[in-house]
């Protein structure tokens, strides 16, 4: 066996706290790492996962401190070296693909001259042979126009295109370890499945010695051979990723992988009871507080023990638990009667078209609009869930603008019960503002920082029952506790909760106007897996306890099907697809909704990618045919551009807006996903 | 709590300002048994006296006595910054608000009024304003308000843009929340640091105007004592009894450096000054 390219032996780095306690971040973290390996480092935010990364290349943050032990590359101490010599192993040695390109790169300069910079620091090539290298490497970036790339600025190319400039200044230094934090957090699912296709096409050419970070269990599983599993610093489990994906052993991630939705099952995964807190001590097991099997003995701290070959975990009692279920192991479907498909209409969207001008003063005399939702036509029922999909800027969040009087649409109307809902929000009267609610996505911004848990619950109650703050304080006990809250929030600030119990908050006030809808924008996008999977379960136990419709926005399509009943395929502002959910996820399909449907992870299997075709952002205005012409693989020439396709509805309430036939289209898809 | 926490992290600079402030404010409130004479009592037969131990800051050419003089200067002093500053902040700050709420038309008038109020020089829009109104107390605030309103306007709205498109405003807007409730219960809160800095800051800079106005004639009338007016009145006799000039200077000095370090001891506790690295 070949010596570790990278060993980190007993590493604990802490934070030092203004009031001089320090607080761990990484704590006892051993690894090595091989030439040739694929690591995955994986974890929910605030397990270290951050911090471990960025000491593989000799650095921690701010106001951190490495407490004990080692990072060797090659045998030298990288902590050893002066801040001079950790420049030379730096971006040539290893090198760091940052989380979030488009902050990492510098906006005054061009792309070119970045990766310029990388080639001249660390290879010494300057001049017309690095213009050459760079042309090269924006092309193995399968850019098709590489020196019209090379002198843009990154505000001028998309997250997908930033994300792969990045890519490239890091391999522009040639190392011999990438270590890439997050790659794919942020972008689009079709932009993920193109940039991690792009990502194993290089490093299997060159046998790259690379380490992903990443919360997401599916990008792991797409990108390491071996996982590490953090949780509160420190590793938990660490194995090949076919061992312990499919085989976990310790508690927690089998937990993780219970509260992962799954694009093929339809129903709610498992939320792990807790959260991780912050006074945890290595004097016993960090996850025993959380952790269903704990007993006596995990009040002592466990050892990472080996298990079998290449697979080891921090756990007292993995061998007595590998063949306990815990109840929570097992999901459970959401009510999905198909009769229920009858019930009454509450909110419906009839033709609406939506188009951003300039400001409005400015409009009187012109109309220069183009639109982004064209056409949009979806029914809410009382009780179920209509989920709308699509990438970002496809006119999702425009339609939610549109039904809170946000937005006024251009054409078509909104009805509510019935009866025409007005565009102006400012203009609805109070039970129709009440009827509608709309849950955000960041739950950081739609809290107000200066206001209680108590005043945010109030003012609802206020304005649409007239309720004093005493009158308002019981229910508000109640709602919490149905969010399964404590009381004792009530006097605390949105900055003292966690990102799952703000949005438990968020949700409360959206339900304490006893909404008839309420529009929920990528409610879970923000949150920690285990947190999303409590987060939907509270939605869909709300939801039958009042019998309210849902308008779910997401672009995740794994977490589409744990809840919607219903789902609606948005594309450049217009719907391609809808239907009862299972025929959405049955074929025949929609070729964007099988391009969405071939780009979601798994953790099972690893998707039959191989051809995704390049994505272009355009939505060219001039072209009346069918919108997804430019990046449609099965496209008629001279069909698609000019005519816009038809719609193809069938029995089930089911439709689709394609030239191909539904049959033909069938013909060629995996009937089921 | 929190205003020990506060405390507890003010550095030694900032703690001599406040200091500093407190002596101003206490010497104001308690003229009448500090001051060991009337502030306008004339006395011939002491006339130009150097400090002594009868009188501290020495006598003016009437006899008066400088440093109760002084002392009593500083209620002027104190009462028009304190109460301009908190004028125009306020009401700087609620427009400030308002505009960055508001958008479009409504932003775009006001603050094309702003930027023309700015550009004419502020000592010149003193001085017309005092001159067309006459030189009252109630006057001179309205006039320090005027010229450095248009100032706390342009900051506050930056800052409040910057909240201006966060969830919680939509969510009210969407709750359907009048115009009122927004900018005083959601908004106004978020920014009451950035008003606090303000405040101080403004209050410091309308010191020096009041002083500035009176020692050019156009302010508080004699024989009222004001520290600009007492350093125009004894400019005359500089050589001879300088005392009379270098109290009240030192009196405005100390209360513009009071004002600007507890502005600073405020802003790098908010975090506002980047520069120390203080987080946010």
């Amino acid at each position: 066996m070949s010596t570790p390219l990278v060993e980190v032996a007993g590493l604990s780095i802490g934070f030092r706290r203004p009031n001089g306690t320090t607080v761990p971040a990484v704590h006892d973290v051993s690894l090595q790492l091989m030439p040739g390996e694929r690591l995955g480092i994986v974890g929910e935010s605030g397990c270290g996962k951050s911090t471990l990364t960025l000491a593989l290349l000799g650095y921690i943050r701010g106001n951190g401190t490495r407490m004990q032990g080692t990072v060797r590359r090659e045998g030298v101490d990288l902590f050893a070296l002066t801040e001079a010599e950790l420049q030379q192993v730096r971006g040539a040695e290893i090198a760091l693909v940052p989380q979030n390109a488009g902050q990492a790169l510098a906006p005054h300069l061009t792309v070119g001259a970045q990766i310029a910079d990388v080639l001249a620091r660390h290879r010494d090539i300057t001049g017309q042979p690095a213009q050459h290298q760079i042309v090269q490497l924006l092309r193995d970036m399968r850019f098709s126009d590489p020196d019209q790339i090379a002198v843009r600025y990154p505000h001028q190319l998309s997250g997908g295109q930033q994300q792969r400039i990045a890519l490239a200044m890091a391999l522009a230094g040639a190392p011999n370890v990438l270590v890439l934090d997050e790659p794919t957090t942020g972008l689009d699912v079709t932009t993920q499945a193109h940039l991690l296709l792009l990502l194993d096409e290089i490093t299997r050419n060159t046998q790259m010695t690379t380490v992903v970070v990443s919360h997401d269990l599916g990008v792991i599983a797409r990108t390491a051979s071996r996982v590490i599993v953090m949780y509160a610093g420190e590793i938990v489990e660490d194995g090949l990723v076919s061992q312990v994906f499919a085989n976990p052993r310790h508690p927690y991630t089998r937990g993780l992988i219970a509260a992962l939705p799954r694009i093929d099952r339809p129903e709610l995964p498992t939320a792990m009871a807790g959260q991780l807190e912050h006074d945890y001590t290595y004097q016993r097991c960090t996850f025993a507080p959380r952790c269903a099997f704990a007993q006596q003995i995990c009040d002592t701290a466990p050892q990472l023990g080996v298990t079998e070959a290449m697979h080891r975990v921090r756990c007292h009692r993995w061998h007595e638990i590998s063949n306990e279920v815990r109840p929570a192991d097992v999901g459970t479907s959401v009510g999905r009667d198909e009769g229920s498909i009858t019930m009454p209409v509450v909110l419906d969207i009839k033709n609406v078209a939506a188009t951003y001008q300039r400001r409005r003063w400015q409009s009187w005399w012109r109309d220069d609009g183009v639109d982004v939702v064209r056409d949009v036509q979806i029914q809410l029922m009382a009780g179920q869930t209509c989920a709308l999909v699509g990438e970002s800027g496809s006119g999702k969040s425009t339609l939610a603008r549109m039904i809170t009087g946000l937005h006024p649409p251009r054409r078509g109307e909104i009805r509510l019960f019935d009866a025409p809902l007005h565009a102006d929000v400012s203009r609805r009267s109070v039970a129709e503002r009440r009827h509608v609610q709309l849950v955000f996505q960041n739950p950081d911004s739609s809290l107000n920082p200066r206001h209680t848990i108590a005043e945010i619950l109030h003012r609802p109650q206020f304005v649409f029952f007239g309720r004093s703050r005493a009158e308002s304080l019981a229910y508000s006990r109640d709602m919490l506790q149905n969010v399964r809250m404590d009381e004792a929030y009530l006097t605390r600030y949105p900055s003292q909760l966690s990102g799952g119990e703000k949005q438990r908050i968020a949700i409360a006030r959206a339900f304490l106007a006893e909404p008839a809808v309420v529009v929920c924008d990528e409610v879970v996008s923000a949150l920690d897996v285990s947190v999303q999977a409590a987060v939907l379960r509270l939605l869909v136990d709300m939801q039958q306890k009042s019998q309210t419709a849902y308008l779910f926005i997401s672009h995740d399509l794994a977490v589409v099907r744990a809840v919607a009943q219903y789902v609606v395929v948005l594309y450049a502002g217009q719907v391609c697809e809808y239907g009862p959910a299972e025929t959405v996820f049955s074929a025949p399909f929609h070729p964007y909704t099988a391009m969405l449907l071939a780009a979601v992870l798994s953790i099972d299997t690893t998707p039959a990618v191989d051809t995704l075709p390049q994505r272009i952002d355009v939505v060219d205005d001039s072209v009346h045919g069918c919108p997804f012409v430019a990046r449609c693989p099965v496209a008629i020439a001279g069909v698609c551009e000019t005519t816009p396709p038809p719609w193809q509805p069938a029995a089930t309430g089911h439709a689709l807006r394609c030239h191909h036939p539904r049959d033909v289209l069938g013909a060629n898809q995996h009937p089921q996903v | 709590m929190k205003i020990r926490a506060f405390m507890k992290q003010l550095s030694f600079v900032s703690w001599v300002g406040i200091g500093l402030l407190v002596v101003h404010v206490v010497m104001a409130l308690a003229a009448p048994w500090i001051a060991p004479y009337s502030p306008t009592a004339i006395d011939a037969t002491q006339a130009m006296r150097p400090p002594s131990l009868q009188h501290w800051g020495g006598t003016d050419r009437y006899g008066r006595d400088i440093f109760s003089r002084v002392i009593y200067g500083g209620q002027i002093a104190l009462v028009i910054s304190l109460t301009s500053a908190a004028l125009a902040v306020v009401g700087g700050g609620l427009i400030g608000v308002y505009v960055a709420y508001s958008g479009g038309f409504i932003d775009d008038v006001i603050m094309r009024l702003i930027d023309a109020l700015i550009s004419i020089p502020s000592v010149l829009l003193l001085l017309v304003i005092v001159t067309a109104f006459g030189s009252g107390n109630s006057v001179i605030i309205a006039a320090m308000v005027v010229s450095y309103l248009p100032g706390v306007v342009r900051v506050v709205r930056a800052t409040a843009l910057e909240y201006v498109p966060r969830d919680f405003i939509q969510a009210a807007r969407i709750r359907g929340e009048k115009t009122i409730h927004i900018v005083r219960d959601e908004l106004w809160p978020n920014i009451l640091d950035v008003v606090f800095v303000e405040f101080a800051m403004n209050a410091s800079w309308i010191v020096l105007a009041v002083s500035g106005l009176s020692f050019l004639g156009f302010g508080v009338n004699p024989p009222t004592p004001d520290w600009g007016l007492m350093v125009n009145e004894n400019r005359a006799m500089l050589l001879l009894a300088p005392w009379g000039i270098l109290y009240p200077m030192g009196a405005v000095a100390t209360l513009v450096i009071a004002l600007n370090l507890v502005s600073d001891a405020i802003a790098n506790a908010l975090g506002l000054d980047r520069s120390r690295g203080v987080p946010v």
